[in-house]
């Protein structure tokens, strides 16, 4: 009887989540010509860039950071997901980057502020979280690991969203090359102090392959990603790819990059966790500090009015 | 034309009636520059990691060094460091120029300034020895830059905006010639567009690149098609992989092996030929009859220097450096007798400074001393009043006590008496 009364629990709540719908917010950062748009049409297999304007040097020179939002509703087997994905155009492309992440800060600030309005308000019946869930940061893979700008930004942000690290245009990498530069980022992650986002350890119940599986993903970090546009022959069937002279990189191929590790993880298995610890802790995190430094100004506003009076 | 030449300059041309053997100067030329060798500098600018040591390395099939640099530099530097190689019996002097730190800061404002630093100050070695009264030009190793690697990231979009600042800042010192780096993950449709895209920019912000020479006729036709192909796509690599029965340099994927050196993969095979093949000569040349010559020639304008003088009379280098270091001289000259006049009105002013002191110190000793002087003649008043009533009290107790002891001889009646007339004093 025990059982019966819990699976139909879990299925009222399957059918209620259903039919309300999912939301998610998901950022994407790291400069120009890494690649961010090409991969998150490959995530969610739509073309959210189709009419964009690409910016040449020139006119680079003196732009200013920009936060955009591309909002599309996707369905899946009656699952429907309003998915929100947030640019930064112009992060890390000026001549003079100083302090180019603040403008992502304010914007991740700015959306716990409202929802904290929101939900401090007398109807709370129809609350728009616009919260980010996800930061995607792009790494160049060019280089030997993380920049300074990298570590600012990464400092600047970890405890306000959650960072996932991605290692972008992988194919510029041989196998031994991209498992040379994920340790060195990842120890230069340590080094610094950069709280990325922390996979969940899995119970301890759980069958060996899933945790062989979880074990897999947290190595992963950061993920070596290539994402395409174009849908390629390869191997007898069509797959989304890249052509070259020397052969065909494969986008959903485990054994060329990291990106069905990355759209499981993200869609597939860690889409709630990802929400989940956004808010019980970056959003929770701010809410307190916002509850203090207002109750810090009431309490100085209050001396001083009892200072004025006697 | 060459009659017409011939003509102006009352010169004849004549026909030898037998072979001379003046034929073969152009073989001495050749030997001679084989005695001496060649010198040839190329300076890489690029970020950090993109390559440009690999790349090196690979057109000049060598390990040349091993390590590799930080991100975290606070500023751009210039490494230099030089080889000799050795190609049947033709030797190579090698200077590679590398950038350390390049597009790692934050505030890239001030990057392309230590590579123009670099590039001036070779120019201004070779300008100080072409301008010494015993200079050993022939013997002198030129270390002034040939030619500059620009590596351009693939993004597949467009040139940075440092690339720009930079290449603008360089086009007028040395010559460019853009490359793109690392560029197996740029596709053949890509890399078509990025070409096209990266050569607008270049042209519409006035950017000049080096153009192969297309007016010697042996090599004007691929130097033309070569000039349509740039930037150079390359693919360096050092690591060699079995490609049919055979080891060649290549990258090896799991999906595929990019060999270095076939021209349908990239363009090396292409640097490597116009580089170092045919037009190696040429940058050399452009290099100090272009760039040189400007750096040359700003630089001695900006010390005063002109060819024509006033009149419109041609000046001689010498001359004017003989009228500047006259110039100087009477500068020197009269700066020395100001600074000398300096010094003596500074020592005036400061000896009448010192004299009124001196007065005044004068002054208050004068007025002391007499102020001591009054003081110690009035003491010598009172000194004297105070000895005279010490005379008087000594005579009066000589006197008492003379009279006391006549009296004690007598009897005691006599001090009665003496006392009762004392008393009766008092009544």
């Amino acid at each position: 009887m025990h059982s019966a009364f819990l699976s139909t629990r879990t299925t009222r709540i399957h059918r209620k989540s259903v039919k309300k719908g999912f939301d998610f917010t998901l950022m994407v950062a790291g400069e120009s010509g890494l690649g961010k748009s090409t991969l998150v049409n490959s995530l969610f297999l739509t073309d959210l860039y189709r009419d964009r304007k690409l910016l040449g040097a020139e006119e680079r020179i003196m732009q200013t950071v920009e936060i955009t939002k591309h909002a599309v509703d996707i369905e899946e087997k009656g699952v429907r997901l309003r998915l929100t994905i947030v640019d930064t155009p112009g992060f890390g492309d000026a001549v003079n980057n100083t302090e180019c992440w603040k403008p992502v800060a304010e914007y991740i600030d700015q959306q716990f502020e409202q929802y904290f309005r929101d939900e401090s308000g007398l109807n709370r019946k129809n609350i728009q979280d616009n919260r980010v869930h996800c930061c995607l940061y792009f790494i160049s893979p060019f280089g030997h690991g993380l920049r300074p700008l990298d570590v600012e930004f990464m400092k600047a942000l970890h405890q306000r969203v959650n960072i996932v690290p991605i290692l972008a245009k992988a194919d510029t990498l041989t196998p031994p090359e991209v498992d040379r530069k994920k340790r060195k980022i990842r120890e230069e992650i340590e080094h610094f102090g950069i709280k990325i986002y922390q996979f969940p350890d899995c119970d301890s119940d759980e069958d060996e392959d899933f945790k062989l599986q979880d074990q897999a993903l947290k190595e992963s970090i950061p993920f070596a990603v290539i994402g395409s546009n174009t849908v390629v022959e390869a191997r007898g069937r069509r797959v989304r790819g890249r052509l070259y002279p020397w052969g065909i990189v494969e986008v959903e191929n485990p054994g060329h990059c990291d990106f069905v590790k990355l759209r499981t993880m993200l869609v597939r298995t860690h889409m709630q966790d990802l929400k989940d610890v956004t808010r019980e802790t970056h959003y929770e995190n701010y809410r307190a500090q916002c509850i203090q430094s207002m109750t810090r100004l009431v309490v100085k506003e209050r001396n001083r009015k009892d200072r004025s009076r006697n | 034309s060459l009659s017409g030449y011939l003509k102006r300059e009352n010169v004849r041309s004549l026909t030898m009636s037998g072979h001379v053997g003046f034929e073969s100067l152009p073989d001495q030329l050749v030997n001679r520059s084989i005695q001496q060798g060649f010198c040839f500098n190329i300076l890489c600018v690029g970020e950090t990691g993109i390559g440009k040591s690999t790349l090196i390395d690979t057109l000049f099939n060598t390990n040349f060094e091993d390590y590799e640099s930080s991100h975290f530099c606070p500023n751009v530097k210039l490494k230099a460091q030089t080889y000799e190689l050795q190609e049947s019996n033709v030797r190579l002097k090698l200077t590679i120029v590398n950038t350390v730190g390049f597009g790692d800061q934050i505030n890239k404002e001030e990057s392309y300034q230590p590579i123009v630093d670099y590039i001036d100050a070779q120019f201004e070695a070779y300008l100080q020895e072409e301008l010494k009264i015993k200079r050993s030009l022939f013997t002198y190793h030129d270390s002034r830059i040939h030619v500059c690697l620009y590596f351009i990231s693939p993004t597949g979009h467009s040139l940075k905006t440092l690339d720009l600042l930079t290449m603008k800042n360089l086009d007028s010192k040395v010559n460019i010639i853009p490359v793109i780096a690392k560029a197996d993950t740029v596709s053949k449709t890509e890399l078509q567009k990025f070409k096209i895209k990266l050569m607008s920019e270049l042209v519409s912000n006035g950017v000049q690149i080096y153009q192969f020479p297309t007016d010697d006729d042996t090599i004007a036709k691929v130097n033309a098609a070569m000039n349509g192909q740039l930037p150079f796509a390359v693919v360096g690599s050092m690591d060699e992989v079995k490609v049919g029965n055979k080891m060649v340099k290549a990258r090896q994927y799991p999906w595929g092996v990019v060999q270095v050196e076939n021209e349908n993969h990239c363009d090396f095979v292409k640097l490597r030929e116009m580089l170092i093949c045919t037009n190696m000569e040429d940058l050399r040349e452009q290099t100090h009859t272009r760039h040189y010559e400007l750096y040359r020639r700003c630089k001695l304008e900006e010390m005063g220097f002109t060819d024509v003088g006033p009149e419109n009379k041609p000046v001689s280098l010498q001359e004017t450096y003989e009228a500047k270091r006259h110039e100087f001289h009477g500068e020197r000259q009269r700066k020395e007798e100001e600074m000398k006049q300096m010094f003596v009105q500074r020592v005036k002013e400061k000896e009448a400074i010192l004299k009124e002191a001196e007065r005044e110190l004068q002054a208050k000793f004068e007025h002391l001393k007499r102020l001591h002087q009054e003081e110690r003649m009035k003491l010598e008043e009172k000194r004297r009043l105070l000895e005279e009533e010490i005379i008087a009290f000594s005579k009066k107790k000589a006197t008492s006590e003379i009279f006391h002891g006549q009296s004690f001889l007598a009897t005691g009646s006599n001090l009665r008496k003496d006392k009762d007339r004392k008393n009766s004093n008092f009544l």
